[in-house]
């Protein structure tokens, strides 16, 4: 009996084996040149950084780990935590039990968190690099004066789909409705991305303050939820990749990544109208090396590491130097750089008041729940 | 206190010696020493990892920074439809679990418990094999083999049968359930049964039994107990599910457990903090009572475990 269970406990190892092995590979973590200054009077620090998933370049497939490089560079030591949606991050900072010293929250959460003295001013002398920001990026609604936010990306949210499943070439949200899709749709598992396509289909405004208008919007994706397979963030990918989906609304720049692996996915910018995002990097008011991150600051607009993250994360990059250099892939990608963007319309998120945030917060869980 | 606790070590074990070569009744308080001792480590744990954050929990669900002292987080469970009807839907699909789980293991156990000793023993191995996994994991990989092109639809199309939407359905959550926590009914129903002397059977059969007979006269209250703690150690931990509904129905379907981990995940700042305690407060009472209500049903008296 004895050595039943141990051939069964040499088999479980043996079936271990390889994946601890495949984790052994070389790592890139180094950069050829710096643009910037980059000093190591703070190694041995320890630099707190608050960041999407799946948002830099990490080392996976020879590509450039960023923070490894940047530990190598400064002796600054990188303590890297992640979250999924701009509310999780909030929550968090909120409860007062953490002080991150870099976080990178979207457009209208930096407004709300600015209003909320959450974010402190940036020392813009210590970010050389600033320069390489596209103009376009620069005075945005939620930063006006440029004062606690360095653009880091900038995205917009499309409508995939399988060509070998679906038909037609879609140009509108509705078809997420189209009731020969049931059970093959994917919507938002978050409230204000969700809410986007019913609204834009509703034509009104993102931002409305009226109950009124959140209420139609809530009417429709009612009538989304028997159509949907789900609701999911980062399961998107599988379900897309895997042809186990046909149609699902993510951001753009996931819709590249997905596209590496299911050559029979394409996007579109439907008609109504699509949210354009722009996430950027700032230092909270409770950081505790602030120095350090302004570094980090600072080497992300680095145009190796700028150029490493948009080829690894495929969103559309404020940063000049990549966009200029040749070896950037993606500079004539259509899908991130619309030739004609004047045709793609677009609308930012903006802070909510409190009462709006929770009255379409509870309209979602309703929904969610039918 | 502290020194006392110190002390025991060093100076008891000498006299502890003594003790045993001597006199017998002095044994018994080294005995109660010693276990106190050994005690120290599991209360101070219990108090640190499971009486305070208890507490915590209460004082949540009633106080909150601004306003003070309310019993309006635990009102909003009863009163907001959304978080009843969740509420509702947990209950319902962990008793189908609980029964679906009681259906399989208890006719598994019985014939597990009248093999021989080697096949029971590599048999309990088989069931807590998976268990070695990450139970996240595992949900992960039921994802993947009820996926609309996942092994399951691949395995069906070889029969011509066209695929089957799995996920997002009522089943699939229920599925997860039952994966999940099977072997959590298995392992008490199989002890009991273990435990039933023999003769006891032989005897029934002497006197007349037939096999029905002996099943429902003899071996199920005997059982019983078993039956008992599995169906609690099942429905427990079902009924406050969240991750296993979220992957598998994709979002579909929403348990109060889902519910509680968004109100502290994504509304920790608007108050979720105090009404993610005052759920989970009403959702521990409500077990409690449930848990009380079960154990009634059996008549040993050596409690079951929660």
């Amino acid at each position: 009996m004895k050595k039943v269970i141990s051939v069964i406990l040499v088999f479980a190892m043996l079936a271990v084996l390889p994946l601890s092995f495949s984790s052994c590979k070389a790592i890139n973590d180094s950069i050829s040149e710096v643009r910037a200054a980059f000093d190591r009077h703070l190694e041995g620090t320890t630099l707190n950084v608050y960041n999407w998933g799946e948002y830099i370049s990490d080392g996976m497939d020879e590509t450039l780990d960023v923070n490894a490089a940047f530990e190598k560079l400064t002796g600054i030591k990188i303590n890297y935590v992640t979250y999924d949606s701009n509310e999780v991050m909030y929550s968090k900072m909120k409860s007062g039990s953490v002080s991150y010293d870099i976080v990178i929250p979207s457009d209208y959460m930096i407004e709300r968190m600015i209003k909320e003295n959450m974010l402190q001013k940036l020392d813009f002398s210590k970010i050389s690099n600033y320069d390489l920001i596209d103009a376009k990026y620069k005075d945005l609604y939620f930063d006006e004066k440029n004062e606690y936010s360095v653009p880091y990306n900038v995205g917009m949210v499309a409508l995939i789909y399988n060509k070998t499943m679906v038909n037609t070439t879609p140009d509108s949200w509705e078809i997420m409705w189209d009731p020969q899709y049931k059970g093959k749709v994917l919507q938002f598992d978050n409230s204000r991305d969700g809410f986007m396509i019913a609204q834009m289909l509703e034509g009104v405004d993102l931002n409305s303050t009226d109950k009124a208008d959140w209420d139609k919007a809530a009417d429709r994706l009612r009538a989304l939820h028997d159509n949907l397979k789900g609701y999911v963030m980062d399961d998107v990918f599988q379900e897309m990749e895997g042809g186990n989906a046909a149609i699902a609304a993510y951001y753009a720049g996931d819709y590249l990544t997905m596209k590496d692996k299911n050559d029979d996915l394409e996007m579109v910018y439907p008609k109504e109208g699509t949210n354009i995002f722009v996430d950027s990097i700032c230092i909270p008011a409770n950081a505790k090396n602030v120095e350090a991150a302004h570094m980090y600051i600072n080497f992300m607009l680095e145009p190796e590491v700028a150029l490493a993250n948009a080829e690894y994360l495929c969103y559309a990059t404020p940063n000049t130097s990549v966009l200029e250099n040749e070896e950037y892939s993606l500079a004539d990608c259509e899908e991130l750089y619309p030739k004609n963007a004047d045709a793609v319309k677009t609308e930012y998120y903006h802070d909510l008041p409190d009462e709006i945030r929770t009255y379409y917060e509870k309209l979602w869980l309703q929904i969610k729940g039918e | 206190m502290p020194e006392s606790v110190n002390k025991g070590p060093s100076s008891s074990a000498p006299a502890g010696e003594k003790i045993r070569k001597t006199a017998k009744p002095k044994k018994k308080k080294a005995g109660t020493f010693g276990t106190a001792l050994a005690n120290t480590p599991f209360v101070v744990w219990s108090a640190a990892f499971i009486i305070i954050p208890l507490l915590f929990v209460l004082y949540y669900s009633f106080f909150d920074p601004e306003k003070g002292f309310s019993i309006e987080y635990i009102k909003v469970f009863f009163t907001e439809p959304m978080y009843m009807k969740a509420f509702g839907l947990s209950a319902l699909y962990s008793v189908i679990a609980t029964l679906i789980s009681l259906v399989i293991a208890y006719p598994f156990a019985y014939f597990l418990s009248k093999v021989s000793p080697a096949s029971q023993r590599l048999q309990m191995v088989l069931i807590m094999l998976p268990m070695w996994m990450n139970m996240l994991l595992r949900t992960y990989s039921w994802n993947q083999i009820l996926q609309d092109n996942g092994l399951i639809n691949k395995l069906l199309g070889v029969f011509g049968i066209s695929s089957v939407h799995f996920l997002g359905t009522p089943g699939a959550v229920i599925l997860g359930m039952v994966y999940n926590y099977l072997p959590y009914m298995i392992l008490p129903i199989y002890t009991a049964m273990s435990k039933i002397d023999r003769p006891l059977l032989e005897a029934s059969e002497d006197l007349g039994c037939n096999g029905f007979q002996k099943l429902r006269r003899v071996i199920f209250p005997l059982s019983l107990s078993g039956v008992i703690s599995g169906v609690i150690m099942v429905f427990v931990p079902s009924i406050s599910t969240f991750y296993i509904s979220q992957k598998m129905s994709l979002g579909k379907v929403t348990l109060i457990g889902d519910i509680i981990e968004q109100q502290i995940k994504l509304h920790y700042a608007e108050g979720g903090l105090n009404r993610g305690a005052a759920m989970s407060l009403v959702l521990m009472i409500i077990i409690l009572i449930a848990t009380f209500i079960m154990n009634r049903f059996s008549d040993e008296d050596e409690g079951v475990l929660m």
